[in-house]
């Protein structure tokens, strides 16, 4: 009887079965590596004196994070990454043919349901959402999987969370994360998978699970698993790798006995939401945030920078106006992305609103650069962290919510949910 | 080993985005990353930290980012190691693998004040506060762990692993 963490686990391990606590050493399927911690990880490949990795086909090398260059050490350790892809054969994504790391691995069809996949990001955890076991690392860990296509795990408990009901209109994948980060707290799943569920989750479209594996992290977990259903199976389909869509592997956990917790919420009650500074779990409904005026917003991101989170922040703002005190930074998270926002006329609108459209990267999200805020400044952002000094001084406040709360928020020229902007009835879920 | 040093003493939460901003991840050498360590929350750290001292805090310290850059700013400043009631879960790979010691002590963390001075006895596992006189033991680490920390790191585990498997 086991999880579907642990069935992933077990498969990549040569053992019948896992349980929680084991320490295994298991077979990766894809290891992810950045402009940031590619190079770290490259210095400590060349200190194990390995000369070849295990397999460049199953090596994936994304330029995101400070790309295009933000200045001549940025522009330096993308070399490295483009020169040591280039030097081994790996899959390597180039500016202008890319995007962020995790839109863009699912988009290219690089992870698949049942695989295995590690990442130097601690935002690899999105990849959850396709039915695989995917958890972020550092780059000695990345490093020595390079060398040798396996990695040491410790099998963490699976807690599984069960949301329950219809979803009000605008909530969306954003707002039931944020919701159960403020319910258990910022470690409340420290070292153990999660696994989503329940009705409310049934009927949640692939982009706003995204968005809440992608969160996983922010609970302490090591993964946020979606099991394989329809939605996954649809969307493996339609977004296949250069040699064709992955095979679909589905993995059921046995039985609730299996699970280390369940955590129920009435999915039907949960509102638009904002985390407050300086936790992702200090959350609440946008109804209750008070007058909080703000200087910025930006939408995009690993967490909400896909199509659907673009069409819902353009319904809001086809025809308004961002606040005259209000910059609004719109990034999609990928160049097909981008590509898709202009053939709808989401960029237009965007743009027609008073919105700067940039290409795709990290940047403000980590306080990289393409969106710094001084001190005294506040953001609502679509990102997924919003930590002291994170996107810029460290007397700076980010607040955390999805795309109707961002655009809303843009408009209203202070924290604001979307019902304030567009009367009842007519709003669009961004699921 | 034993260690010896002085106690900096943080709260609940103590994340990597404020261990090293994320605007000096344009480069990954210890020396320059060591020099913004835990600005954003202790601007003077640097300053006052000193070879050996101990950085001391409650739970789930280290959360947020996979970036190594984290533990190797601390261990770059002079940091021997770090006590927490618990870490984050990258955080504790990442320091073990680059050979900077975590203890796990909440009792150690809970009878201790900034400014202490600690002895740290990392094979027998025990946490000597020398200004209150009071010794705590640590968690021991699973026998796995024990073995990368004991090779010094995952890559000299690694390599000789490897080396092994070719002999």
């Amino acid at each position: 009887m086991a999880t579907v963490a642990e069935k992933i686990l077990a498969a990549h391990t040569g053992r019948a079965s896992v349980c929680p606590g084991d320490f295994v050493s298991v077979r990766v399927d894809m290891v992810l590596a950045n402009d940031i911690t590619g190079p770290l990880s490259l210095k400590e490949f060349r200190r194990l004196g390995v000369s070849r990795v295990f397999d460049p086909s199953k090596i994936v090398m994304v330029q995101d994070h400070f790309v295009p260059n933000k200045d001549i050490d940025s522009a330096i350790q993308a070399k490295v990454v483009r020169e040591f892809s280039r030097e081994q054969g790996l899959l390597y994504y180039e500016v202008g043919r890319s995007g962020i790391e995790h839109v863009l691995l699912p988009q290219e069809g690089i992870v698949g349901p049942g695989e295995v996949v590690i990442g130097a990001d601690s935002h690899t955890c999105t990849n959850g959402a396709l039915g695989a076991f995917a958890t972020g690392m550092g780059s000695t860990d990345i490093a020595v999987a390079w060398a040798t296509g396996e990695i040491w795990m410790k099998v963490p408990p699976t807690i599984r969370f069960v949301f329950h009901g219809r979803l009000q209109p605008w909530v969306g994948g954003k707002d039931l994360i944020l919701h159960t980060i403020g319910a258990i707290g910022v470690d409340g799943a420290l070292y153990s998978a999660m696994e989503f569920g329940g009705d409310a989750i049934d009927s949640l479209p692939m982009d706003g699970r995204f968005t809440m594996s992608n969160m996983a992290i922010e609970a302490g977990g090591k993964a946020g698993i979606f099991p394989v259903d329809a939605a996954t199976e649809g969307y493996v389909a339609a977004h296949p790798s250069r040699s064709g869509p992955k095979p679909i592997v589905r993995y059921r956990t046995d039985s609730d006995s299996d699970y280390a917790r369940i955590v129920e919420f009435d999915a039907a009650s949960i509102e638009p939401s904002v985390a407050f500074p300086h936790k992702p779990s200090n959350t609440k409904p946008v109804s209750k945030a008070g007058d909080v005026p703000i200087d910025q917003v930006v939408i995009g991101s690993c967490t909400n920078g896909r199509l659907s989170d673009l069409r819902v922040a353009a319904a809001l703002l086809k025809g308004r106006k961002v606040h005259p005190s209000v910059v609004c930074i719109v990034i999609p998270g990928t160049q097909r992305v981008y590509s898709e926002a202009m053939e709808e006329g989401l960029i237009r609108t965007f743009m027609e609103a008073g919105a700067v459209v940039s290409t795709p990267t990290c940047g403000p999200c980590l306080g990289g650069y393409m969106g710094i805020l001084a001190p005294g400044e506040r953001c609502v952002s679509t990102t997924n962290r919003n930590f002291v000094g994170r996107m810029g001084s460290p007397k700076s406040e980010v607040y955390l919510a999805g795309p109707a709360v961002a655009a809303a928020s843009a408009i209203a020229g202070r924290v604001a949910g979307p019902a304030e902007v567009m009367p009842a009835g007519k709003g669009v879920s961004s699921k | 080993m034993i260690l010896h040093g002085t106690i900096h003493k943080y709260g609940a939460d103590v994340n990597t985005d404020v261990i090293i901003p994320a605007r000096y991840l344009n480069v990954w050498e210890p020396a320059p990353l060591a020099e913004h360590c835990m600005e954003d929350i202790d601007a003077d750290f640097r300053a006052r930290v000193r070879p050996g001292d101990v950085v001391v805090a409650t739970s789930n310290f280290g959360c947020g980012s996979s970036r190594e850059h984290a533990p190797i700013a601390l261990k770059a400043c002079g940091v021997s190691c770090v006590i927490a009631h618990s870490f984050a879960r990258i955080f504790f790979r990442n320091a073990i693998n680059i050979g900077l010691p975590l203890l796990e002590c909440p009792e150690a963390v809970d009878a201790c004040e900034a400014g202490d001075e600690l002895e740290v006895d990392l094979s027998a596992g025990t946490i000597t506060n020398k200004t209150r006189n009071v010794t705590s033991a640590a968690r021991p680490y699973p026998e796995f762990m024990e073995g990368i920390i004991n090779a010094g790191g995952l890559v000299a585990y690694t390599k000789s692993r490897l080396e092994r498997m070719q002999a």
